[in-house]
């Protein structure tokens, strides 16, 4: 099989792997390097599990190229956490109820890094424009909607 | 009560959950299904050389390569091959198994192996099967699979009829003919596709003699009986375990993946993963679609004197559980209202498309669509109130509508009641604004076996086995709590381990709303008996008579003082060993006797905006009311309660599974919507009724599925008062609404 070397940053380590060509970025995630919180479903880009962040922007890993990662700066939610200290935002998602099986979670909590780090104090409806892109099956979508308001107050109030 | 954190929410947000799809194995091989591309074909042949050629393709299984094995599974008719076996009866159906060495291989290997067809004559829905000469599906006797499912029929079949059931109570044509009023309703319900997320995996290996089976399964106790059977294993050597599942819905219940994985890995004698994308899950299960005729007579006070019912369903290529759909969808097709004349007829068809099973509400959803969309036609021929002229109907705490079932323990006036205020009901609203809203009450809980054990370890922390799984409706959480309450221990000292059918103790299913109820239970008796040994040990360590002791709270008190759990396991057993362990059996019997164990209401409904020019469907407000007796972790209840209203909202607006002649042409999520974040109502109000009327902890009773029950009758008639004409099929896309607008309705 047809492979090729990449150089890509994975949750901030750098890593060179030889990959090959056909292989999808969410398979080197989750085949070669155990990133099991990189879900998948749709492989068609609707449903959003796949959701990591390639050079701080969301994509989905399901139908990125691996070999298209290289030099670039992959986020999984692996990489979020520091120990046991969960991120503002996945707290946010624990204590709103944001999740019950917790197969898409993964996905919406990088899309809303992604999203507050543009857009520190979002509308409402901009939340729920941002997660066009992310189904949920399980909760309806109103306590995750929450859980993005809070994490969004949570983040500033760091911030300031 | 108050609303602990989820015990699964830190492992869910940080990536570290381990789902099946997650899980590998030392010399694992992958695989790919190739599937049928014919609707009903007579096998010809199947041409393997040229995907063997392929590097990395270890072997391509097909059914004659199977046997030796007990070729079919099904728990209720043993219906289905695990792969084709002489002939393919859907499109898309596993006629072989590719295994190769990586993932790539094993598709590019699917690809080239060479399928020959000779075509039958299909049947594509109900009536083409049911048709006088129709080609027959399946022309042998498979017998009964499940002895505990009484109704399925074993005579010999000449027809595609796959269950029927019948029955009646009273005397409908006569008392139709004394009615004041006769209402009758036709609707069609859409096939639909109850999208878990995670789609159907399995990974098996055959290892110390024994088979192991990770799998998505919700039912793992009834996969393990499909599989011993199909490898002539005593039930003891197969081990099923399901881990976190992501997503179930009821789309997970019964035998699956589980019997492909398991016969490429006997094969092969290699471990072997099976995974399916979406639109492999979508060929795999759907649910059933329906057409349902209701015909009501009513008194000019608006009594229900008379309900006839038809139901039809189409079950796909094989039974699966379509059976027992069917006859929930007949039980649950006339009440809860009073109504001492009721005859109902249903059909489950046998049609050369994918499978159907179970799906969240199970049967509910398709007939209460036309039964609750009865009632408020009724209510406005006879120009009563729809609200008022339920109240008239429901049955009262207590009462019978159902001859030898459960009386209704819930108060389904004070639900109704509460939801329509909820909705806004008597307030005034503008044109082309519309609520609708049902009730339903569903015969749930599933036959009542369930048994958990409880351990006491010499640290005085809790540990709970118990074998339902936990699928994101929070079990694990739920009855931790319930532990945690009994023994009077701290949450965080309550660990449970879930689904593993050599390390938990048995438990029928996952589903039918059972488990904080059921599996609640025993986990309260295997308590209580675990606080009576608790007494025992202590009055055999340190004196004491037994009545002058006392377990509780975490403390055993007697006449020399306190001591805490673990210091009587460790007294016992001497330094830190041992445990003190219970097990608690919930059967059919006592207060489990009658059935169904619980009735699971349904109280839900919608407050919309129809645009007239583009027939587009704004929804305004939900609202849904859980009446479960005793909420033991509300926030998780009413996100229950909101996921199961969602789900039926997906099938009242955008929800289908289209077939094109022998195709279904939308297989993927693309084509196949589901709701957005944007789709749903900026008002969601979420009420919960606690009245300890349930059979379980606390008067507990089985939430969950309810509020999707009457959703599509609920969205129905709400569109329907906004436009001034019923709808009679769902889902109510935009192109419908604007042609019943326009009373062009087909």
């Amino acid at each position: 099989m047809e492979t090729v070397e990449i150089a890509p940053s994975i949750n901030g380590r750098e890593v060179v792997l030889a990959v090959p060509v056909r292989m999808t970025l969410a398979e080197l995630l989750r085949d070669r390097l155990d990133l099991f919180g990189v879900k998948l479903s749709c492989e068609m880009q609707v449903c959003g599990v796949c959701t990591v962040l390639v050079d701080d922007l969301p994509v989905s890993s399901c139908t990125f190229l691996a070999a298209d990662a290289d030099r670039r700066r992959v986020e999984t939610i692996e990489g979020l956490a520091e120990g046991e200290q969960l991120h503002p935002i996945q707290q946010a998602f624990v204590d709103h109820f944001a999740l019950q099986c917790g197969f898409c979670t993964p996905g919406f909590i990088m899309m809303t890094k992604y999203l507050l780090a543009g857009s520190p104090d979002p509308e409402r409806d901009e939340i729920v424009d941002c997660f066009d892109g992310n189904l949920c099956r399980c909760t309806g979508y109103a306590p995750i909607i929450e859980a993005v308001l809070d994490a969004a107050r949570r983040l500033r109030a760091e911030v300031s | 009560m108050i609303s602990p954190p989820r015990m699964d929410a830190a492992p869910k947000v940080t990536g570290r959950a381990r789902y099946a799809v997650d899980v590998r194995a030392d010399g694992m091989l992958y695989s790919a299904v190739v599937r049928s591309e014919r609707a009903h074909a007579l096998l010809d042949g199947i041409d393997a050389s040229a995907a063997l050629q392929v590097e990395g393709v270890v072997a391509v299984v097909t059914s004659d390569d199977l046997a030796p094995l007990f070729p079919r599974y099904g728990h209720i008719i043993a219906d289905h091959p695990i792969l084709a076996l002489e002939k393919v009866r859907f499109l898309g159906e596993p006629v072989a198994l590719v295994l190769a060495e990586d993932r790539y291989a094993a598709h590019d290997g699917a690809e080239l192996v060479e399928v020959s067809y000779q075509e039958l004559p299909a049947v594509m829905d109900p009536a083409q099967a049911l048709a006088e000469g129709a080609p027959l599906l399946h022309d042998q006797d498979y017998g009964v699979g499940d002895h505990s499912f009484e109704e399925a029929h074993s005579e010999p079949r000449f027809d595609n009829v796959c269950h029927r059931v019948d029955f009646s109570w009273g005397d409908v044509d006569q008392a139709m003919s004394r009615a004041a009023r006769v209402v009758e309703t036709s609707t069609a319900y859409p096939m639909l596709y109850g999208y878990a997320m995670e789609p159907y995996n399995a990974l098996a290996r055959f290892e110390d003699g024994y088979l192991k089976v990770v799998t998505t399964a919700q039912h793992p106790f009834m996969v393990r009986d499909d599989l011993a059977r199909v490898f002539s294993l005593p039930l003891s050597h197969v081990r099923v375990t399901s881990p976190y599942l992501g997503g179930g819905y009821g789309t997970k219940s019964y035998t699956k993946v589980e019997p492909l994985a398991a016969a490429g890995a006997w094969y092969a004698g290699r471990p072997v993963k099976v995974e399916f994308d979406a639109t492999g899950a979508m060929l795999t299960t759907r649910a059933d679609s329906a057409l349902v005729s209701i015909r009501s007579g009513f008194d000019s006070e608006g009594r229900l004197l008379a309900r006839d019912v038809r139901v039809t369903l189409d079950t796909g290529a094989y039974a699966d559980n379509g059976p027992l759909v069917l006859a929930k969808a007949c039980n649950r097709s006339f009440g809860p209202y009073r109504n001492r004349n009721v005859r109902v007829t249903g059909m489950a068809v046998y049609t050369n498309t994918v499978p159907s099973s179970s799906y969240r509400g199970f049967g509910a959803p398709q007939v209460s669509l036309a039964s609750e969309l009865n009632m408020d036609q009724a209510a406005r021929e006879l120009d009563i109130d729809p609200g008022e002229l339920r109240r008239r109907n429901l049955i009262s705490p207590g009462e019978r509508h159902y001859p030898g079932k459960r009386p209704m323990d819930a108060d389904l006036v004070a639900d109704l009641d509460l939801l329509l205020d909820g909705l806004g009901w008597d307030e005034t609203r503008p044109e082309l604004e519309g609520i609708g809203f049902g009730v339903t009450a569903s015969d749930a809980g599933a036959y009542p076996v369930s048994t958990a054990v409880v351990k006491i370890l010499p640290d005085g922390s809790v540990l709970v086995s118990t074998g339902s799984s936990e699928m994101g409706q929070g079990s694990r959480t739920a009855l931790a709590l319930i532990a945690a309450r009994e023994l009077g221990v701290p949450l965080e000292r309550v660990a449970i381990a879930q689904s593993d059918t050599h390390a938990t103790p048995y438990e029928r299913t996952s589903g039918a709303s059972r488990t904080t109820t059921l599996t609640g239970l025993a986990i309260q008796r295997a308590c209580s008996q675990l606080l009576s040994r608790l007494e025992e040990t202590a009055a055999q360590l340190k004196g004491g008579e037994l009545n002058e002791i006392k377990a509780a709270e975490g403390m055993v008190v007697g006449p020399w003082g306190d001591v805490t759990f673990g210091e009587v396991v460790q007294g016992w057993f001497g330094g830190r060993l041992g445990e003190l362990s219970a097990t608690g059996v919930v059967r059919r019997a006592g207060e489990l006797q009658e059935l169904p164990p619980f009735w699971e209401i349904g109280a839900s409904g919608v407050k919309v905006r129809v645009d007239p020019d583009t027939g587009q469907i704004r929804l305004l407000r939900l609202v849904t009311v859980a009446d479960v007796g005793h909420a033991i972790h509300p926030e998780m209840l009413k996100g229950q309660d909101v996921g199961a209203a969602t789900q039926g909202l997906g099938a009242a607006l955008f929800e289908e599974l289209v077939y094109d002649g022998p195709q279904l042409v939308n297989s993927n999520l693309v084509e196949y919507r589901v709701p957005r974040a944007g789709d749903m109502p900026a008002e969601i109000v979420t009420i919960v009724a606690e009245r300890g009327d349930g059979v379980g902890p606390y008067g507990a009773k089985g939430g969950g599925e309810g509020t999707l029950n009457p959703m599509g009758a609920a969205v129905a008639a709400a569109v329907g008062r906004a436009v001034g004409r019923w709808p009679d099929r769902l889902p109510l896309t935009p192109e419908r609404v604007w042609r019943l607008i326009r009373g062009d309705q087909s």
